[in-house]
């Protein structure tokens, strides 16, 4: 896959990169490497300028209906109650209203947003409007789950406590998900495997393995702070413009 | 019962008004400024006997019909050059070039083709009230974030959802605003066209049928009469606001 902003700016050559169904992935790299654009790639909402986006087999050419997308800065629409927020999927899909009534409910209860459903996103903190987007997205049952740094504008308590619930939410599914962040312990965290991308043209990344991650007290053990040295050290790498190599 | 000044303020700034009016007649006291205990029987009477009442409502239908026909094309003209880049960089310089002539010029034009009646009328508030909205709104829908367009469009939206989920309600704060900003321009214009060639309308009231004949009292009538068209307007405006923009107001 190639794509490129313009003939002065090309991002990703001759890329190539497999996701397998069900793995937890994290796409790590210094600014402006392309991680979000990858993601929309994967999205729909931009197109590659050679080669294909597959998922399942299908070329993606627009929005798939089971690929959910959370945005960094949540994506709410500003004139709608967060109930309504999390509603707006199933609107679109023309789903029943008794039925939508009853999704809604769920997943407003399941991410702790009943005491704040009908107040308006601007009313809410940021922890509870990434609730939201993520009530949003989750309510679609997405077999694609995509993050674009979903939790880098809030406190560090909030967003553990959100790391924490997306491990939550994962469990007993078998939902593919890609989240981009810059944030190396979040990487170490959530990524059963983390690509690290380096600085552009991109053509291939550096993919680790990461088998404990998502494990309770994974945080507080040796090997996770094994996994952000060597993150860390791979990006650094990155940044100065060496493609990154196996450490 | 707790006291809360910010309600009862309108009423204070009303009061304020009338006494400064009662004020000012005392110190000129002559015929052409009657204080408005003077008037207040007589705004009554001439809107019982139904004169000034028909009047009003003349006034009334013209201003309404004029701003809803104003808002139901520039809406959805705002937002079509708003989302379109190629439509409204044909049709910008068309905009930049007409808005900024003052449109009341326009007014024999519009009285040679569209003649003396309601329409001409009508269709000369509207062009003033037009342009306004238009701009706002297309301004509004181009200033939407994408990230916003992103979001929506991955919830399977396609151009009727992002335009019903997100440009319209986007556009609607600005367009309300630029409506009660103007809602003053439409009065006055409504006032200046309804001074000749038509024998109904406030402006037709004030102007011949007391100003001329020297029946101050009505004058002054007809001009409370009008002062209340457009704070009922900008009332309704500012309801309308509240209601269906809440969100701003946070």
């Amino acid at each position: 896959m190639a794509f490129a902003y313009g003939p002065d700016a090309p991002l990703f050559h001759h890329f190539s990169w497999r996701v397998a169904e069900g793995t937890a992935w994290v796409v790590i790299g210094p600014s402006g490497c392309g991680k979000s654009t990858l993601l929309y790639l994967l999205a729909g909402l931009r197109h590659p300028s050679g080669g294909l986006v597959e998922v399942d087999g299908v070329s993606v050419t627009a929005p798939r209906p089971t690929t959910g997308l959370v945005l960094q800065d949540y994506g709410l629409l500003p004139w709608a109650t967060a109930r309504e927020n999390v509603a707006l999927g199933q609107r679109i899909r023309g789903v029943a209203p008794a039925r939508r009534r009853e999704i809604v409910d769920q997943w407003v209860e399941r991410l702790g947003l009943s005491h704040v459903a009908h107040h308006y996103p601007g009313q809410l903190s940021g922890g509870q409007r990434q609730r939201v987007a993520i009530a949003r997205t989750l309510a679609l049952q997405p077999t694609l789950l995509l993050m674009d740094e979903p939790f880098s504008s809030l406190d560090a308590m909030t967003r553990e406590e959100l790391q924490d619930l997306v491990v939550e939410l994962g469990r007993g599914n078998n939902t593919t998900t890609v989240m981009v962040t810059h944030s190396i312990e979040e990487a170490a965290f959530l990524g059963k495997r983390i690509l690290v991308l380096g600085h552009p043209p991109i053509l291939s990344g550096y993919e680790m393995e990461n088998p404990q991650a998502r494990e309770a007290g994974y945080r507080q053990r040796p090997e996770f702070h094994d996994v952000c040295a060597r993150l860390r050290r791979l990006i650094y790498e990155g940044s100065n413009g060496v493609a990154p190599k196996a450490v | 019962m707790v006291w809360h000044p910010r309600r009862y303020s309108w009423l204070l700034a009303l009061a304020g008004l009338l006494l400064a009016w009662q004020a000012a007649a005392l110190l000129v006291h002559d015929d052409v400024l009657p204080p408005p205990v003077a008037v207040a029987p007589v705004l009554v009477r001439q809107l019982a006997k139904g004169d000034l009442a028909t009047h009003l409502l003349v006034s009334g239908y013209r201003v309404v019909l004029s701003v809803a026909l104003a808002v139901g094309l520039a809406m959805p003209v705002g937002l079509v050059l708003g989302l379109n880049k190629t439509l409204n960089a044909i049709t910008s310089p068309v905009v930049y070039i007409s808005y900024p002539i003052p449109k009341i010029v326009l007014l024999p034009v519009l009285l040679l083709f569209l003649g003396i009646g309601d329409t001409s009328k009508i269709a000369m508030i509207f062009l003033i009230l037009f342009f306004q909205v238009l701009i706002v709104v297309r301004d509004a829908a181009q200033g939407v974030r994408p990230e916003l367009v992103h979001s929506v469009r991955s919830l399977g939206a396609g151009p009727w959802h992002l335009l019903r989920y997100v440009f319209f309600p986007a556009t609607l704060p600005s367009a309300l605003t630029a409506l009660r900003v103007s809602t003053g321009t439409a009065i006055a214009v409504l006032f200046f066209v309804e001074s000749f060639g038509t024998s109904s309308g406030l402006g037709y009231y004030i102007l011949v049928e007391s100003w001329g004949a020297l029946r101050y009292r009505e004058m002054y009538a007809g001009v409370v009469a009008m002062a209340f068209l457009g704070l009922f307007i900008y009332f309704l405006l500012d309801l309308l606001q509240r209601k269906v923009c809440a969100w701003v107001q946070l």
